[in-house]
């Protein structure tokens, strides 16, 4: 298969203007004849449904949570970049581009990524004027921090909860749209198969989650924004709910799914407890602002108050001198495993650092930094019961987001026409590894600047109008309706969530921080046996109503279990380290990732190729007309 | 330690639904209260019982998701969500009532589910600006007093839990209102539709059978996110004004 | 729930009006106690001070207050009674268990202790303005002579209500009652109105309680002190020194109940 990203030609800075120009307008009164599925509703897909229905057209939203509201971006803390150059202190698109390309280890598109620079600006603004409530300063300007990966102050921010306030706004103009009767939204609903009319995405088919009705929804295209699949670790920081499986279903329809090994783990997160655990919580990112993070120089159970500064090793800042406690994510995450591989770790089962905030609160005073992280360190007190204004709080890292999803062209449209791809649950724009505060801003780039420029152009080449009448639509019913039964007739005994957490211990052990082909190669023959043991024991009780918790959470964690395969096998295949993705097999002498721009600057696309089989690779191949890529060095 | 619990079973919104006792044992005092059903439902399953039914998501008190009343207490025993309450605050031997939130305006879905949409048609009421997507002047062109930025996002926070509904004696959703007004009413992107949205939004929380706020702060108490009922008397302020004195 | 859709109907709006109608009779309230103590000073103070009453505006102010307050009274039950209502069919199934955390007995039985008050304003009403629940009101006698026919002996009529021990001790139980529903009322009507910025956020959450104690000390002093006998019934001293002075074959020097009213204090024989 030959996979065109449809990039537009001509100067980077140029590309976005001259593809809106080429593109397509649908006439004001036609489009009300235009009916848009939009499949979650986080940043990404409130965002764009909220646009595509202020445009005229009609939206039917869908989400498995009982308010769009509740959409996991709810949970993104530290902030959102934008290159706005508030602060003077050399800040740009070709900057913000520049930081974008380079912190994905080159593993991304350059005319992606300049639009997303560009785009940027416009996010903050919008935002601004939905009454998002951002941080500011005396004078009543926007106020920035800076953030993991970057050297200028670009992060916009809403105290620690910026997914929240900015999913509030979209989640608002939504509303204003339900409210005028141009989207129509469906809470408590999962997606479980998409309807392919002549290899076209025409429809859905969804679960009622209340009332356990299948039903059938049409339009004239499909959107899929329903985030990423860090559960397959079975821990991770996503929410409980977030899974694979609208996106791995339109995989097994066809659509391509690309880069699933670029997972990035955060590294600041509380450390596990035990193992009833069953979520891990991300403290933001912008505590490394001001925090500093070191273990003891020598192992031995001690205080940290105890250890006097000559003792301590402050890894980061040994390692990485220019960016220090700020390097990137995937560095600062295999930094902290390394520590703790050599038994240097802190807490309990050694598997931690301490993240210590003494000497900020010495230079700014505890005030400061109570209306800086006041939140985050209530939240760590909460669940650790310590006090880390007093004791240096301690962390490791845990999943945290995908880079990999759909492969999408520039235009944001799958391979499968008519079904388009936002957000997270895309591939596009952060190659092998995401900076901090970048997740927001193409969750909303994509929703409010791209997808409805590309979705109106894709419209005005197609006829209004489709039913769910067709065969194509009672086939997908039928396939949903017995995959359904046969997950209720095994009549095993055991929850699926013990498998889930045995999936996510393989994952994590074997395709976590660090991979190497011996750990994926036993995976891969590990997971059939586990897929089989989840089909003869797996207990999905009937129940009198209509809601069924366990049938829901049955049928993602099989999802998860075969798309671990794909996630393996392209972890396997991906012989470099590049990004999050560190095969061990491929590191510098001082234990730096490898990468091999030679062989592997391309984009791998799997698709479905039938019940266990091992899905087919495609490569997209990666140009750099405009950055050369080089050794990413954060030292 | 061993907990007792008894915990609210309803199959559907028209079962009548009753309380169900349950022993569990062996549970860690650094589990979270969701950790303990999870492990309760594991139990379940494992003799081909239906789990307990329960919301829940980011589990990191942020989504709103979870919403139970234990031992009384909207979201246990303390101040959070229950995603965040941990098993060292109870002990062991002791008797957890765990029941759904109780409001006509949040009824029932299956044991501790509720249908908290009438949160949503009161946003849609009118709790946005009405700005459509492009065309936004540049950010910093619209200056905001940092204190007033400040208590737009005190009342923005609210995570729409409705533990203050839960907690009320009267079923009353003023402070989720008030906050959700307040974060508009408190910036200048929202002055336009001011009156209008407060009075829009007030008419839809009464037509949703809330009850009425009768000022004994319960909701404070137990708001996750600490929302001051301040705001409540901001909206009453806000509606009385609007109300009495019609715009031109 | 409600039938009006109108901003005015509102639960805010109203419960608005019964904060406000609270306040005027905080008000009223605070006024009649302040014109009851006057009983601590001698009879010709307030006696003086309930011909005013009734003189002034050739007693036209006084029906006019009697009429405002009783439309007041209406407003702030009745508009009451509707919030409560809706409050009851807000929770149809009551919790198992529930564990109130900021409220208090009082704020938690506004309704019980506004009834409670309602009959005892009703008791008041028919035990001193209508004079028909026991003789205390016989003691009302008018004393000012021609030209002032409504210079009564109000003082006495009081002290001897009170020196009555169960009437006493139901005036002090009821003055707790309405302690009780202005310790939250005094406080809450302040939120209501959404009376909560600057110099006010500072005073609301102690109105309640400050105006509560006020009036139930300031209220409950009087028969405390008539049951005390710090406070006696100038009449019957002034009889008992007539007895006696009729003993020693002096003539009678004042009024009294005794002798049809028609002589005073301050008439000499």
């Amino acid at each position: 298969m030959q996979l065109d990203a449809r990039s537009p030609s001509g100067p980077l800075s140029e590309k976005w203007d001259r593809c809106k120009m080429d593109m397509r307008l649908v006439n004001p009164a036609n489009k009300r004849k235009y009916h848009v599925l939009v499949v979650g509703t986080g940043l990404a897909g409130a965002s764009c449904a909220a646009s595509l229905a202020e445009l005229g057209y009609n939206v039917s939203t869908f989400c498995y949570q009982d308010s769009p509201r509740r959409a996991h971006s709810i949970a993104a803390q530290g902030g959102i970049n934008a290159a706005k150059n508030y602060r003077n202190d050399g800040d740009s698109v070709e900057r913000l581009f520049t930081d974008t390309i380079k912190g994905g280890d080159y593993r991304s598109r350059e005319a992606n990524v300049y639009r997303l620079a560009q785009v940027s600006r416009n996010i903050i603004d919008q935002c601004v004027a939905q009454g998002v409530p951002f941080a500011r300063e005396y004078g009543g300007q926007l106020d920035n921090r800076s953030f993991g990966g970057a050297q200028v102050s670009r992060t916009f921010y809403c105290r620690g909860q910026t997914g929240q306030q900015l999913l509030l706004g979209a989640y608002a103009s939504l509303n204003r749209q339900i409210a005028q009767g141009r989207v129509k939204s469906h809470p408590r609903h999962e997606m479980l198969d998409v309807v392919l009319v002549n290899g076209v995405a025409k429809g859905i088919i969804v679960r009622d989650m209340v009332t356990g009705q299948i039903e059938r929804h049409s339009g004239d295209a499909v959107v899929l924004a329903t985030g990423g699949y860090g559960p397959v670790f079975y821990l991770s920081t996503n929410a409980k709910g977030c899974n694979v499986t609208a996106t791995f279903r339109a995989y097994k329809r066809g659509a391509l799914f690309a880069n699933p090994c670029f997972t990035q783990i955060h590294p600041t997160c509380i450390p596990v407890t035990g193992d009833y655990q069953s979520k891990l919580t991300l403290m933001s990112e912008s505590l490394r602002n001001d925090g500093r993070i070191w273990v003891p120089k020598s192992n031995g159970a001690r205080k940290p108050d105890t250890i006097t500064e000559s003792e301590r090793d402050y890894f980061l800042e040994r390692k990485y001198p220019s960016y220090g406690n700020l390097a990137p994510r995937d560095i600062s995450s295999r930094a902290a495993k390394e520590v703790c591989d050599n038994g240097l770790g802190v807490g309990e089962g050694g598997r931690g650092v301490y993240l210590d905030f003494a000497d900020a609160i010495k230079r700014l005073g505890e005030d400061a930094i109570r209306e800086r992280y006041g939140n985050l360190f209530d939240m760590y007190a909460h669940i650790t019961g310590e006090n880390p204004y007093r004791v240096p709080m301690r962390i490791y890292p845990a999943v945290h987001y995908c880079m990999g999803g759909l492969w999408v062209d520039y235009r944001l449209m799958s391979n499968l026409p008519g079904l388009f791809v936002l957000g997270e649950a895309n591939f596009s724009d952060h190659g092998a590894n995401r900076l901090g505060a970048s997740a927001l801003m193409q969750g909303l780039a994509d929703g409010y600047f791209v997808a409805p420029y590309t979705i109106t152009d894709y419209l005005a080449g197609v006829k209004p109008g489709v039913g769910t009448e067709g065969g194509e639509f009672a086939e997908a019913e039928a396939r949903v309706g017995s995959h359904m039964k046969r997950l209720q007739d095994t009549k095993g005994k055991v929850s699926a969530q013990v498998f889930h957490r045995e999936l996510g211990k393989m994952v994590w052990d074997h395709c976590g921080m660090a991979r190497n082909r011996a750990g994926l190669e036993g995976m891969l023959r590990s997971i059939p046996t586990l897929r089989e043991r989840f089909w003869r024991e797996v207990s999905v009780p009937a129940t009198a109503g209509g809601m069924n918790q366990a049938l829901e959470y049955a049928g993602r964690v099989a999802d998860f279990i075969d798309f671990a395969e794909v996630l393996a096998t392209d972890a396997l295949t991906r012989e470099e380290s590049c990004g999050a993705h560190f095969r061990e097999e491929y590191q510098t002498e001082d234990g730096e990732a490898k990468r091999n721009d030679a062989d592997y600057s391309f984009v791998s696309a799997w698709g479905y190729n039938g019940e266990n089989q091992a899905p087919v690779l495609t490569r997209e191949a990666l140009q750099y007309e405009f950055v050369k890529p080089s050794v990413r060095s954060y030292k | 330690m061993k907990l007792h619990l008894k915990v609210w079973r309803q199959s559907g919104p028209q079962d009548k639904g009753r309380f169900e006792l349950h022993t569990i044992d062996g549970v860690s005092s650094d589990m979270s209260f969701l950790e303990m059903l999870d492990v309760l439902n594991d139990r379940l399953l494992a003799q081909g019982k239906s789990p307990i039914a329960f919301d829940h998501d980011c589990r990191e008190g942020i989504c709103g998701s979870c919403s139970m009343m234990i031992n009384g207490r909207a979201h246990g025993p303390t101040r959070g969500t229950t995603c965040q309450t941990y098993m060292r605050n109870f002990h062991d031997g002791q008797t957890v009532v765990i029941e759904p939130w109780r409001a006509r305006a949040f009824p029932v879905m299956c044991d501790l589910v509720v249908d908290r949409s009438a949160f949503d048609r009161i946003q849609q009421a009118g709790g946005y600006v009405s700005v459509n997507t492009g065309g936004a002047q540049d950010g910093n062109c619209l200056p905001v007093p940092k204190d007033d930025a400040e208590r737009a996002m005190d009342a923005a926070q609210c995570i729409g839990c409705g533990a203050c509904v839960a907690a009320c004696k009267n079923a009353s959703a003023m402070l989720f209102v008030a906050a959700k007004v307040s974060h508009l009413g408190l910036l200048p992107q929202g002055q336009p539709e001011r009156a209008g949205r407060v009075l829009a939004m007030v008419a839809k929380m009464d037509e949703e059978g809330f009850g009425n706020c009768t000022n004994q702060y319960e909701c404070e108490a137990v708001c996750p996110k600490s929302i001051p009922a301040d705001f409540i008397a901001r909206m009453n302020r806000d509606h009385l004004g609007s109300s009495l004195i019609p715009s031109e | 729930m409600m039938t009006c859709a109108h901003p005015l109907c509102s639960s805010i709006v109203r419960k608005g009006i019964v904060g406000l109608t609270g306040a005027l009779m905080i008000v009223f309230v605070l006024g009649h106690m302040t014109g009851n103590l006057l009983i601590f000073l001698p009879p010709e103070a307030i006696n003086s001070y309930a011909e005013f009453l009734h003189e002034a505006g050739h007693g036209a102010l006084i029906w006019l207050s009697r009429l405002g307050l009783l439309t007041i009274f209406a407003v702030h039950i009745g508009l009451t009674i509707s919030l409560k209502y809706e409050n009851k069919k807000a929770r149809p199934i009551a919790y198992a268990t529930h564990q109130p955390l900021a409220s208090n007995w009082a704020s938690r039985h506004m309704l019980l202790t506004g009834l409670v008050v309602m009959l005892f304003v009703v008791y008041h009403l028919l035990h001193f303005t209508a004079g028909v629940t026991d003789h205390s009101a016989d003691w009302r006698r008018p004393i000012g002579g021609p030209g002032r026919p409504h210079l009564l002996d109000v003082h006495s009529m009081v002290v001897n209500g009170f020196q009555n021990p169960y009437i006493a001790s139901f005036y002090i139980v009821c003055q707790i009652v309405l302690g009780m529903h202005l310790w939250h009322g005094g406080s809450s009507l302040f939120q209501s109105l959404g009376i909560n910025r600057g110099f006010w956020k500072r005073i609301t959450a102690w109105a309640g309680p400050v105006v509560a104690v006020v009036v139930v000390v300031g209220n409950c002093s009087i028969p405390i002190a008539i049951q005390a006998r710090f406070i006696q019934c100038h009449a019957d001293i002034e009889m008992k020194k007539a007895e006696i002075d009729s003993k020693n074959g002096k003539l009678p020097r004042l009024w009294s109940p005794a002798n049809g009213g028609s002589a005073s204090a301050s008439q000499p024989h």
